[in-house]
């Protein structure tokens, strides 16, 4: 088979973290190759480097047998190479035709010709399958049908190699169907498509060849007519996941936190998530594996108030805490630790001081009337600060100048230092090095000592695991099971975060 | 992909005496990109500066002068510092200067039988509620339906300033004289004088107090504390469990209120009654006034004061040189972009792009 | 009252209306296409008062009227500049910037015609534009004084309207400019500059707006007046986001403003009793409601208001 693109010993890192080390990768002609692994595990990073994103450190890059130098998308598209992201590349306010267009010169000089364009879009857009509307305006497509317009863009500039970044994660089954006879198509016209997923049901139903990606390293690599979805799980997640870790003392006792028929929308108004119900008990740590994407950032949002619940509820101590503002689950007793750091733990430009006790500062002894007690707040901070060991000049520095690690900290003690009875921590470690991880995972181990009960929700699975008395797995806003420490197998539990119920076909269940 | 020359990066907030030299050098910029417009019109720059310098401070009386012009600067740069904190981008303190002089007036020619002391307390509550009311609006339709702020609040500016026109043309016009101008408010309304023998005015002890009250609120109450969080990061604050819309329309509030003690101001101090042009902008000095000060109190203090010397100072020099007194507009407006452009050296630096 | 009912009322006002709309329709046009790029130009105002201030000045020594228009429309476009340079390179606060402008632009024009002119107790005149009858279309009864017997800038206004059309919705130039100002991060990886676009689009509103500010001091008055502008570049903020930024609403836009500006002046001169300030203050009322309505539907560009860096 002639081979199209050929990578050879790509290496690439950002800052402090290797995304490629030393991959081998190709695409012929004809074919489709999926790349399958987890978040992190390097493949977006691999096909930016290959559509002229990113540069590589290391390696080379050959197409069509000569070596290239890929500086900008503008080159890849040049050598015949289109791509597909994750976050659509389109104007929502312009046409299917003119988004297609966009930045291309114009035949008939500074006027936009959109006859000749519209014929060309029928043209391919009957060959490949990819019906669509050229007169409708992005905003009224549905994520489906843009993502058609995606491909569109690519065909109309003549590639020769089509990268998909997690395409099906926005469609519905349907949908992907139709993605899949395009595909299809695609091959058996001589193209040759580079499929990223991490759902293993779609990568044996759609690839010729399979690829698999484990820590910026190629695990394997199959032909689908020759591998097992079993087989394929292993090499994503990985037998160096050591021994299971020992045993966690103290049995959970009764339910703090009950979660019911939960659904709410993502920010493109596809349900993200259907019908989750479980509940946390007291003294125990509930880990929520899922690849990004699949809920758990809705899930954290929902629980935390910045997210309406379209559906079902989130009872507390007898409290409806589903769509209620944040300052009533504070006032709750619930500790949060979110997501994203900057945008919601934290105000930056704070001093630190204010950030340590930002969501009670309404409360004795910060709070005096309208009058805020500084000296209080003073001295909880220094001693929060320095009973979490925080980094930093003092308290009254500006919060931005701390490191990742410590703004963690700071989060941690501040929600931490209220007693919480229930915590919702969502990647509690993400980006942070193995010392400040650890620390992490000792404060929350404390906590479920104390009694408390932690949701913890991490597209990290050795995390989950390593913590965890029972672990949820979240496939596309549905919980596929939840399963006991007792009965973790890292097979089962990679397969159910791709996507497949649990192996005897039973409905997912409270254990 | 063309990559820019140079790139600007984020970098870690600058030193104190960066902070404080940074203003300085500023004016002095400022100052010198003006002069340009004094040579255009054949006139020697340095004697411009220097008679409007003496014009501004170069006599007891001058300072005095000064004193007097830089009291509604000083209130109406501290509401605006106070709503810019927030990012309530209250362009319309004009407007409610005008509808807190308003609402004096119609409280001082109402010649109610207080004493001093009580009428003056009521004169300046007037003109709070009725900044405060004006500000309300605009500050309720951004806080709860998102409506733009900046346009909102400018256009408010004009309607005010008409319903004093037609008030003053018609149900308030002074019967004796026919001028479209309010009668004399009452004497015991009338803000007391702080130095004999000159126009400075209680106003400017309401300045000063305006000036605590900034760094007060901001500093030390718990408002305070939600209007730098929501001013900072208001996806945050809502977070942490901040009500930005609460927040919001209480700056608002006080941001109004607080230009509208400016209008007051002028009319129990100053004018003792309304006429058209209670105030030649004001407002919009305030603006440049507030984000040259930097939105702090010490810095907005300061800068009110400077430009009330630009004022007088080109008043009194264009009188004797042939310079229009326009020129204080000028350098206004020079200095604001100055300072704008020098302020971006406090969030980034120039990086020479590999 | 029965003034309402004649015929003459009714040409005087409707010509009125058209042509108080010029200046409207010019401005908002350019600040149309400033913030289809993605940026707020709040120079509005002090754009045009300096275009009408250097139409004047050329006019008042060069005698030649279409001279003036030029200098208003250079100023214009050095105005633009100076707010591209501010808000698309240094990425200031585009609310800042604008106001920025505004402020010394007024100044700058105060201060030159003081400078220039003095104050003298009759202020100066110039010879300003007549009218331009159609011929043969203004002779028409009743339509035509409506429509065919109006200055050329008035003209010229109305011709943009369907040219500006034509340039965001038909040319390259135009889709660059309303990806840009949508999503700027699309637009720079198909390969147009953003900062190029902002700069050019910012560089024609300022010409547009120069334009609209030489029809006060060259066409409706003869002379350049404090406060000439009055407000109207603030109003063209608001017609804008009426217009929801199509040329041919801004059309639309312009009338009804020009309308209520005609109005205004035609009852100013009926005693009825009530302050003419009322109808000084409906134009801007009115802009507040539209903007309260339109608040929840309009389709900002996405991209406005924000300084676009890349990281």
């Amino acid at each position: 088979m002639e081979q199209l693109v050929g990578m050879k010993g790509v290496r690439k890192s950002f800052l402090r973290t290797v995304a490629n080390d030393g991959i081998d990768f190709s695409v012929g002609r004809s074919e489709v190759v999926s790349l399958l692994g987890e978040n992190g595990a390097g493949k977006t990073t691999l096909m930016r480097i290959l559509y002229g994103m990113y540069t590589l450190d290391d390696g080379e890059i050959r197409i069509g047998g000569k070596t290239v130098d890929i500086g900008s998308p503008k080159d890849s598209i040049a050598l015949g190479i289109g791509m597909v992201h994750q976050h659509f590349t389109l104007v929502r306010t312009l046409t299917v035709l003119e988004n297609v267009i966009l930045g291309l010169p114009s035949p008939k000089g500074f006027r936009l010709d959109y006859a000749s364009a519209r014929t060309r879009i029928k043209e391919i857009s009957a060959k490949y399958g990819l019906e669509i509307d050229t007169e409708a305006y992005i905003w009224q497509l549905s994520v489906g049908e843009r993502q058609r317009v995606e491909i569109l863009k690519a065909l109309y500039r003549d590639v020769n190699v089509l990268i998909l970044d997690e395409p099906t994660a926005v469609l519905t089954p349907q949908e992907a169907q139709g993605l899949f006879k395009t595909l299809r198509i695609l091959r058996d016209e001589g193209k040759g498509v580079v499929f990223i997923s991490h759902k293993l049901q779609e990568v044996m139903e759609i690839s010729d060849r399979i690829v698999v990606l484990r820590n910026g390293k190629v695990s394997g690599q199959q032909m689908k007519s020759e591998t097992t979805k079993e087989e394929l799980a292993r090499l994503m997640v990985g037998r160096d996941i050591v021994e299971l870790p020992a045993e966690l003392t103290g049995t959970p006792k009764e339910a703090l936190l009950s979660v019911s028929s939960l659904g709410a929308e993502n920010n493109q108004g596809i349900q993200a998530l259907k019908g989750v119900s479980f509940s946390l008990h007291a003294g125990e740590i509930l880990g929520v594996a899922g690849v990004a994407g699949n809920g758990q950032t809705e899930l954290e949002q929902v629980l935390c108030g910045v997210r309406s619940a379209t559906s079902g509820s989130v009872r507390y101590h007898g409290q409806e805490l589903a769509n209620a503002s944040p300052k009533e689950i504070i006032d709750a007793g619930i500790g949060r630790i979110p997501e994203d750091r900057m945008e919601a733990g934290l105000v930056l430009d704070l001093p630190l001081m204010e950030n340590l006790v930002i969501e009670f500062f309404d409360k004795a002894p910060f709070s005096r009337g309208i009058l805020l007690n500084y000296r209080a707040i003073e001295r909880a901070a220094e001693e929060l600060m320095r009973e979490y060991s925080i980094k930093a000049a003092g308290v009254h520095e500006a919060t931005r100048t701390l490191s990742g690690g410590n703004l963690q900290k700071v989060i941690l003690a501040r929600v931490l230092s209220r007693n919480p009875e229930v915590i919702i921590a969502s990647q509690p470690t993400r980006g942070l090095d193995v010392g400040a991880a650890e620390y992490i995972h000792n404060k929350l181990l404390e906590q479920r000592e104390r009694g408390a009960g932690i949701l913890l929700l991490s597209e990290d699975l050795n995390e989950v695991i390593a913590l965890s008395d029972r672990i949820i797995a979240l496939y596309e806003g549905r919980i596929m099971g939840i399963v006991p420490r007792s009965k973790f197998d890292l097979e089962e539990i990679g397969l159910m975060m791709a996507g497949s119920t649990t192996e005897d076909g039973n409905a997912p269940s409270e254990v | 992909m063309h990559l820019p020359k140079y790139k600007l990066e984020k970098r870690l907030p600058p030193p104190l005496w960066f902070q404080i030299l940074t203003p300085v050098i500023a004016v002095v910029i400022s100052l010198l990109i003006s002069s340009i417009f004094l040579l255009a019109i054949k006139q020697d720059p340095l004697q411009a500066y220097l008679y409007m310098f003496r014009g501004a401070v170069g006599s007891k009386f001058a300072f005095l002068e000064m004193l007097v012009k830089a009291t509604p600067l000083i209130l109406t740069g501290v509401a605006v510092a106070l709503a810019f904190t927030a990012k309530f981008w209250n362009i319309g303190a004009e407007g409610q200067l005008y509808a807190g002089a308003f609402a004096a007036t119609w409280v001082g020619i109402m010649n109610l039988p207080l004493p001093a002391p009580l009428y003056i307390l009521v004169v300046v509550l007037a003109g709070f509620a009725g900044g405060a009311i004006w500000a309300l609006v605009p500050g309720y339709l951004k806080a709860r339906y998102k409506v733009d702020d900046v346009v909102t609040t400018l256009l408010m500016n004009y309607i005010m300033i008409y319903i004093v026109g037609g008030i003053l043309s018609g149900p308030w016009r002074n019967p004796k004289t026919m001028y479209p101008a309010s009668v004399e408010i009452a004497q015991n309304a009338d803000f007391p004088k702080l130095i004999a023998h000159s126009r400075v005015h209680f106003g400017l002890v309401l300045a000063v107090l305006a000036v605590i009250a900034l760094y007060f609120i901001v500093r030390r109450t718990r408002l305070g504390f939600e209007i730098r969080a929501t001013g900072t990061n208001a996806g945050a604050a809502r977070f942490l469990g901040i009500n930005t819309l609460k927040t919001i329309i209480y700056v608002a509030m006080i941001s109004g209120g607080i230009a509208g003690i400016a209008g007051a101001g002028e009319v129990a101090g100053v004018q003792y009654h309304l006429i058209q042009s209670i105030s030649p902008g004001y407002g919009y000095d305030g603006i440049v006034i507030a984000m040259l000060g930097r939105l702090n109190p010490a810095g907005v203090l300061l800068s009110a004061i400077y430009f009330a010397m630009i004022i007088t100072g080109a008043q009194v020099m264009s009188r004797s040189l042939n310079v229009p007194p326009y020129i204080a507009s000028v350098i206004q407006g020079v200095t604001l972009l100055v300072m704008l452009a020098m302020l971006l050296s406090f969030e980034y630096r120039i990086r020479r792009e590999r | 009252m029965s003034d309402f009912l004649t015929v003459t009322f009714w040409v005087g006002f409707l010509a009125a209306t058209i042509r108080l709309a010029t200046p409207l329709i010019l401005a908002t046009l350019g600040e149309t296409f400033a913030e289809r790029s993605g940026v707020l130009n709040l120079g509005i105002e002090g754009t045009m008062m300096f275009g009408a201030l250097a139409a004047f000045l050329t006019t008042y020594f060069t005698h030649s009227l279409w001279l003036g228009v030029l200098a208003a429309v250079v100023s214009g476009m050095v105005f633009g500049l100076l707010m591209a340079f501010l808000a698309v390179t240094l990425g200031l606060s585009q609310h800042v910037s604008g106001l920025g402008i505004t402020i010394l632009a007024t100044g700058l024009a105060y201060y030159l015609y003081r400078a220039v002119i003095g104050s003298p107790t009759v202020p100066p005149h110039v010879d300003s534009f007549n009218t331009l009858p159609i011929p043969l279309l203004s002779k028409i009864p009743v339509v035509g004084p409506i429509f065919f017997d109006h200055f050329a800038l008035t003209y010229i206004a109305f011709l943009l309207v369907p040219v500006a059309g034509y340039v965001i919705y038909r040319t390259t130039y135009g889709l660059s400019l309303r990806s840009v100002g949508e999503n700027p991060e699309v637009a720079d990886s198909v390969g147009i500059s953003v900062h190029k676009i902002r700069y050019s689009a910012l560089i024609i509103a300022g010409a547009l707006m120069g334009l609209a500010g030489s029809f006060f001091t060259l066409a409706e008055f003869n002379l350049f007046l404090f406060d000439i502008v009055g407000g109207r570049g603030w109003v063209s903020i608001a017609l804008v986001i009426f217009a929801n930024w199509i040329p041919v609403r801004v059309l639309w836009g312009a009338l009804l403003f020009g309308g209520v500006d005609a109005i205004g002046l035609r009852l100013q001169g009926t005693s009825i009793g009530i302050p003419f300030q009322i109808y000084l203050i409906l134009p801007y009322l009115l802009t507040i409601i539209m903007l309260i309505l339109i608040a929840r539907n309009a389709s900002y560009p996405s991209a406005m208001l924000k300084p676009y860096r890349r990281e």
